[in-house]
């Protein structure tokens, strides 16, 4: 595997990888530890794009989109599986409110896109059937 | 290193990234059914995207995130053969990037 010296070379700030939040076991832990805060208020600017029943829990296809204003992240949470926090995207200038990618998760559950705006977290859900749960075990 | 398959196209002013990345993505809770062992966590936690050396996009990811991560996101501007730059570092320290031109 290649190891590149100098990968991160400085420009937009990147936060050292937020641990206590991608260990977190709750929702609200995660939120926490990402944002420092858990009040979240849901928005209808958000929609997520996910299956309603997912055949194989270990690749749920997820895209979320927004077109809050100024969204400076988007963040991916499986409410259901054992560490909540799947993914969270800082969006770096002229970046569009949209991500699309593939999580795992444990069982059915929803999925939770929390986007940060300024000082407030705005967040939605959808609820995703797993009929094969994706985690391991 | 060739983890990284990413295509970046501009059209009406927006480029759109897609790429797809080879990694395990282990999430340190499985176990090799021969062995009855843990496969240790094995996955990538940073991903930047650059374009003109200016990050438009940086991803924390856990474990969660399927194996052979498939990532999309799109940003304004980029013209038709500007280069766009793709890294990732896993939990390991591993990392590899990219760079392709916007179509």
């Amino acid at each position: 595997m290649a190891i590149s010296a100098g990968l991160l070379t400085p420009r937009m700030v990147l936060a050292a990888w937020p641990k206590g939040a991608f260990e977190a076991k709750t929702v609200d832990e995660a939120v926490n530890g990402l944002f420092g805060s858990t009040t979240l208020t849901g928005s209808d600017q958000i929609k997520i794009k996910a299956p309603d029943i997912a055949e194989n829990g270990a690749v749920v296809p997820i895209s979320v989109t927004t077109d809050i204003a100024d969204a400076q992240s988007i963040s991916v949470i499986a409410e259901k599986n054992s560490t909540p926090l799947a993914a969270s995207f800082a969006l770096g200038a002229g970046a569009e409110g949209f991500v699309s990618t593939r999580i795992k998760m444990g069982k059915t559950g929803s999925v939770i896109a929390v986007v940060k705006s300024g000082d407030k977290l705005y967040s939605t859900g959808k609820e995703v059937k797993v009929t094969i749960g994706g985690c391991g075990g | 290193m060739a983890s990284i398959k990413m295509r970046a196209k501009t059209a009406e002013g927006v480029t759109t990234i897609k790429a797809l990345i080879s990694h395990p993505m282990d999430t340190g809770l499985m176990k090799n059914k021969k062995t009855g062992k843990v496969i240790p966590a094995h996955f990538i936690q940073e991903v930047v995207c650059e374009h003109n050396g200016k990050a438009v996009m940086t991803a924390h990811w856990g474990p969660a995130i399927s194996k052979n991560p498939y990532l999309s996101f799109r940003f304004k501007g980029g013209n038709a053969g500007d280069t766009v730059k793709l890294s990732w570092v896993d939990n390991k320290g591993e990392s590899d990037s990219s760079e392709t031109t916007i179509s």
